[in-house]
């Protein structure tokens, strides 16, 4: 127990820690590395309260995947030079207001946990109650492919759907860059593959490319 | 303080949450810091599904915390995009220089 209060306020320190560099790093790559830390240590604690696929899943998903396009477009966008400037500029007003509200926000969201009483003998909503003796894992496997199918799939059909849309977004056509066109080269048939040509002395023959 | 129960990791998600929203309110300077606010406050919206989900026996609570995380990459992938193609169009991701429909 005593293992489990160090670990927890030793992961929720650097969590939070880098909450707070995420938003306030003086450059945008820093932001991107503190989010990185962020959902490793975030990822542990779940690993250490027992959602261990979850932790898992987080620490590739999002440290794997989705920080890393972070990185890259962070790369690309040449955005290292614009430093974070929250006070400067001609119109600071926005500073009250949106601590006021931000502050609100903490302030409802702790008076929620704190007046809250975790019911020890809570019954579960549903039946799928925990299975002590199989992993987590397992039993995620056993209830997200039978009982919820449909919402898996239609999390594959989110993910197929932003793909198509990123695609689309970015895409753009270049200028003066060869590409092979399938249309011609579905459509080409042999009576028109070779073409006699009459060629001419001391003139040659222009070939179209 | 010793006894770690369900109410510190309510309590963390709600500081992570709050760190977002500052994030979010806050920011002057480039879109790609919001971007990454809004991942903050999944993260903490993911650490009460699982805690809940944990301390009540239910397993529910983490085929949900999975869905979100589908959302949130989706999120994440098309706003990017939509950055990239900003910067193209105008050369600049500030916050300030945005203001294409007067707002």
């Amino acid at each position: 127990m005593l293992a489990h209060a160090f670990f927890f306020y030793f992961f929720s320190t650097i969590a939070i820690f880098s909450a707070l560099m995420v938003i306030t790093a003086r450059s945008t790559i820093n932001s991107v590395f503190f989010l990185i830390l962020d959902f490793i240590s975030v990822g542990c604690l779940f690993i250490m309260i027992g959602a261990e696929f979850l932790g898992m899943i987080l620490l590739i998903v999002y440290v794997g995947a989705v920080a890393v396009l972070f990185l890259f477009v962070v790369m690309m966008l040449n955005v290292a030079s614009q430093k974070q400037s929250w006070f400067s500029g001609k119109k600071a007003t926005h500073i009250p207001s949106g601590l006021i509200v931000s502050i609100l926000i903490l302030l409802e969201l702790l008076v929620i946990v704190g007046g809250w009483k975790y019911k020890e003998d809570i019954l579960s909503s549903s039946s799928l109650i925990v299975n002590e003796n199989i992993s987590n894992t397992h039993q995620i496997g056993l209830v997200m492919y039978t009982d919820y199918i449909l919402y898996f799939q239609m999390s594959g059909l989110i993910l197929l759907l932003s793909m198509i849309g990123a695609i689309l977004l970015t895409y753009r056509k270049r200028e003066a860059v060869k590409t092979q066109s399938y249309i011609n080269q579905i459509s080409r048939e042999p009576s028109t593959s070779i073409e006699l040509k009459k060629v001419d002395f001391n003139k040659g023959v222009k070939v179209d490319d | 303080m010793i006894e770690i129960g369900l109410g510190h990791y309510l309590t963390l998600a709600a500081i992570i949450f709050f760190l977002g929203v500052v994030g979010i309110f806050l920011n002057r300077k480039n879109v790609i810091v919001i971007l990454m606010s809004i991942e903050l406050i999944l993260l903490a919206v993911n650490i009460n599904l699982i805690s809940f989900s944990i301390f009540s026996d239910d397993i529910v609570g983490q085929i949900f915390t999975m869905i979100t995380l589908t959302v949130a990459a989706a999120e994440a992938a098309i706003g990017l995009a939509i950055i990239v193609v900003f910067y193209r169009n105008k050369g600049s991701i500030r916050v300030e220089d945005i203001h294409g429909m007067k707002g």
